[in-house]
């Protein structure tokens, strides 16, 4: 009895955060910095600053592969292996799929990072704020619930996390896309320029900006300015993106509240029926299979949107038989994420006495002009590009004719100009589109695993039109040459901008959290990663992650002091 | 549009460069292929790597060879090609050999420069051709002569050679400048 008690102690802290990825870096920074003594578990493996970036600094010729995977790995990732993000270059930051597996009704691409850190060693950095026409979005359409929040309510705290986290890019004075507080912008090419200048004359409804990116161009303490190598998804030696190790992180240890324990899976979070709240988490630890408890006043869950939504659906209890705060029923769906992989491209001619030098690790942007003001479309919401200019290189031999010296010298020298902008569009919230616990298949820690049904529609499809031939539009009125239009197809999921399924609301009939990133009916858990997203908006999220969480936490300690949680 | 041009679209929209990995990593290749020994025989490397050479030939700075292209090629086919894929190079590379035969009565790697380059220029010709055929089906056959000049390309270029002499490579470029004057003649960025 003793012992239990004792290790019950040992076991407890003053809050638990689930991940410690993007969303969970800064909620472990947060509560720490309020002085709360804090475990932040994650199911990937240690990565320490710097020292555990073993290919960062690795030439292209120490990769015997040059970046690709071999046949061998394809056998243990076989969802990975579909697209580029898993690579030679950083292979072992990425999840083993064989031992966690999912099913699929339809596909859905599922990248799940398997280190400290999450995805926020990995994420493409883009960095944009929510404009009071997304948070809108649902009321004014009539489509899902309405958000339980407004730009004025989120809008210090992206001051805030900007600040510390360190965005480059350019005010631009847009109600769709609000300023932030920016670090210098990363300068345009000449091609980006020309084209900026040509398309801007042609269409008053629409800009090109710098992309706005979590690459400092300015030093921050503990952090060097950005040097242009464009190696960011193999962790930066520099420190030059935002990631947890390189800035929450080392600020939630400065505290000395911190405990981070790596290799623990969160199986399920504990409800205690007579106190009518959550007491605290199941562990598995990865390598020993062994199933601790933790305990704490206040969890925060941020094990990536669908890592989340497995929790809480896994968290079954006498009150919550359909997974912790479900009441509503809406757990698992409303599955979001962007669509894209369609836009156009044309070479530009009169700058082949221009180049560059550096490698930019980021584009420009064009933000979202449709369906704005009087601008009304076929189809609700709306996309933003992200696109560039460069000169070709060798690669364009692959395709050309010709072997030999003169072939050779060829290649040795840069080729055309050409720009490309790819659109990134919105997708609705559909019910339909869900995820669901799978109990006839087990994880490798005897786990159920998650199911996914989610497509994208007719208003995915008709948007996608003018995702194209926008692109072509403007490529033309920038005078580009042999503009070619595309349409891959995207999956979701493919974006990695995957949001939704544990959402926020007015309501507690209609959703699961309120406008504190709360759970409604278990007041000592709050979701504040992409899992809680009521729309999608068309901008990258994670800057909108990072804000909802230091806001949420910043109520969750003020409740806690009152004595309401 | 082919899954090659969509991520190279992809590159160019996130306004890089193309990565040699990131073209590299195109073609799908699904099964796990034990060791090929065909593959490995020392004949076979001395094919590619006079292959090698005489698309990316020695000039003011080194060539194939020099760069262990053949090397490279092995390693690629063994570790991340399927089977298939991989017969489809062995069975080019006779293909070479009787075409060098029928020509000039002799092996490929017994010719000279000129020779090699001659018969090399003709299958080239067919490759473009056979991939700009109509009535394109899904499972076709890759030309076995795609497979080597994009292997010898990326082997090539990434290589140290390849990257430092014949292309100019910065590991750290510390900064970035978006419109530096160009000449004709100045080499191009590797990466």
């Amino acid at each position: 009895m003793n012992l239990n008690i004792k290790a019950q102690e040992q076991n407890t802290y003053d809050a638990i955060v689930i991940g410690s990825g993007v969303s969970g870096g800064w909620a472990a920074k947060e509560l720490t910095e309020k002085g709360l003594k804090v475990l932040m578990l994650d199911r990937g493996k240690p990565l320490e600053h710097v020292k555990d970036y073993d290919t960062a600094t690795k030439d292209p010729w120490e990769f015997a592969h040059r970046g690709r995977i071999t046949n061998e790995q394809k056998e243990t990732h076989p969802k990975l292996k579909r697209d580029y993000p898993y690579s030679e270059h950083n292979e072992k930051f990425w999840i083993k799929d064989s031992d966690s597996p999912y099913n699929e009704v339809k596909r859905f691409d599922w990248y799940r990072p398997d280190i400290v850190g999450g995805k926020s060693i990995m994420w493409g950095r883009q960095s944009y704020r929510w404009s009071d026409i997304d948070f809108e979005a649902n009321l004014k359409d009539g489509i899902a619930v309405d958000w339980p929040i407004r730009y004025k309510d989120i809008a210090p705290w992206y001051d805030y996390v900007e600040t510390f986290a360190g965005i480059s890019g350019q005010a631009e004075g847009l109600p769709q896309l609000p300023d932030g507080k920016f670090m210098p912008a990363m300068p345009m090419n000449c091609v980006e320029t020309e084209v900026k200048k040509r398309v801007e004359a042609k269409f008053k409804d629409r800009r090109i900006t710098m992309g706005r990116v979590a690459n400092i161009t300015q030093p921050l303490p503990g952090r060097t300015q950005c040097q242009f190598r464009n190696l960011c998804s193999r962790g930066c030696p520099f420190g030059a993106y935002f990631s947890t190790q390189s800035s929450t992180l080392p600020a939630a240890r400065a505290t000395g509240n911190l405990t981070l324990r790596p290799d623990s899976i969160v199986n399920s979070i504990i409800y205690d029926d007579a106190k009518g709240k959550a007491t605290g988490v199941k562990v598995i630890d990865k390598h020993t299979k062994e199933m601790t408890e933790y305990y704490a006043k206040i969890i925060f869950v941020n094990g990536s949107t669908l890592g989340s939504t497995f929790v809480l659906m896994n968290s079954i209890s006498k009150r919550f038989p359909n997974g912790l705060g479900n009441d509503s029923g809406v757990l698992g769906k409303y599955l979001m994420d962007h669509h894209f992989r369609t836009g156009a491209s044309g070479t530009v001619e009169g700058f082949d006495d221009h180049y560059y030098f550096g490698r930019r690790a980021n584009g420009i942007y064009v933000p979202r002009y449709r369906n704005i003001g009087s601008d009304k479309r076929d189809y609700l919401r709306g996309f933003g590009y992200q696109g560039g200019a460069s000169r070709s290189g060798w690669q364009r031999g692959i395709a050309e004719m010709g072997v030999g010296k003169d072939f050779k010298e060829a290649l040795t020298e840069p080729g055309t100009w050409s720009m490309g902008l790819g659109g990134f569009g919105e997708c609705l919230p559909y019910e339909q589109n869900q995820v669901t616990l799978d109990n006839s298949v087990k994880d490798a820690w005897g786990q159920p695993v998650l199911k996914f049904d989610a497509g994208f529609f007719e208003n995915e499809t008709k948007m996608r039109k003018d995702m194209m031939n926008d692109a072509a539009e403007m490529l033309e009125a920038a005078g580009a040459k042999d503009i070619h239009t595309f349409d891959n197809g995207s999956y979701p999921g493919m974006a990695i901008h995957e949001m939704g399924t544990a959402r926020m609301g007015r309501d507690p009939k209609t959703s699961v959290l309120n406008g504190w990133n709360q759970v409604h009916s278990v007041k000592n858990v709050f979701v504040t990663d992409g899992a809680c997203m009521t729309s999608a908006a068309c901008v990258n999220p994670s800057l909108t992650y990072m804000a909802l969480t230091a806001r949420a936490v910043d109520y969750a300690v003020k409740e806690m002091k009152k004595g309401n949680i | 549009m082919n899954r090659r041009d969509a991520i190279k679209n992809v590159a160019l929209l996130l306004g890089s460069a193309i990565s040699a990995s990131t073209l590299a990593a195109l073609d799908g290749c699904t099964s796990s292929a034990p060791k090929n020994y065909a593959l490995q025989a020392p004949e076979t490397k001395s094919t590619l790597a006079e292959i090698a050479e005489t698309i990316i030939p020695e000039t003011g700075t080194p060539g194939a060879k020099a760069a262990k292209v053949d090397d490279f090629i092995v390693t690629m086919m063994n570790d991340c090609y399927e089977q298939k894929d991989q017969q489809i190079l062995l069975d080019g590379l006779k293909k070479i050999d009787e075409a060098s035969n029928k020509q000039y009565k002799k092996a490929f790697v017994d010719l000279t420069a000129e020779q090699k380059t001659a018969i090399l220029t003709e299958i080239d010709k067919e490759r473009v051709a056979y991939n700009k055929r109509e009535n394109k089906g899904k499972d076709d056959p890759t030309h076995y002569f795609q497979f080597i000049k994009e292997l010898t390309l990326l082997g090539y270029f990434s290589s140290e050679p390849g990257a430092t002499k014949a292309l100019r490579y910065v590991a750290v470029p510390g900064k970035f400048e978006g419109c530096v004057p160009y000449k004709k003649g100045d080499k191009a960025w590797a990466v």
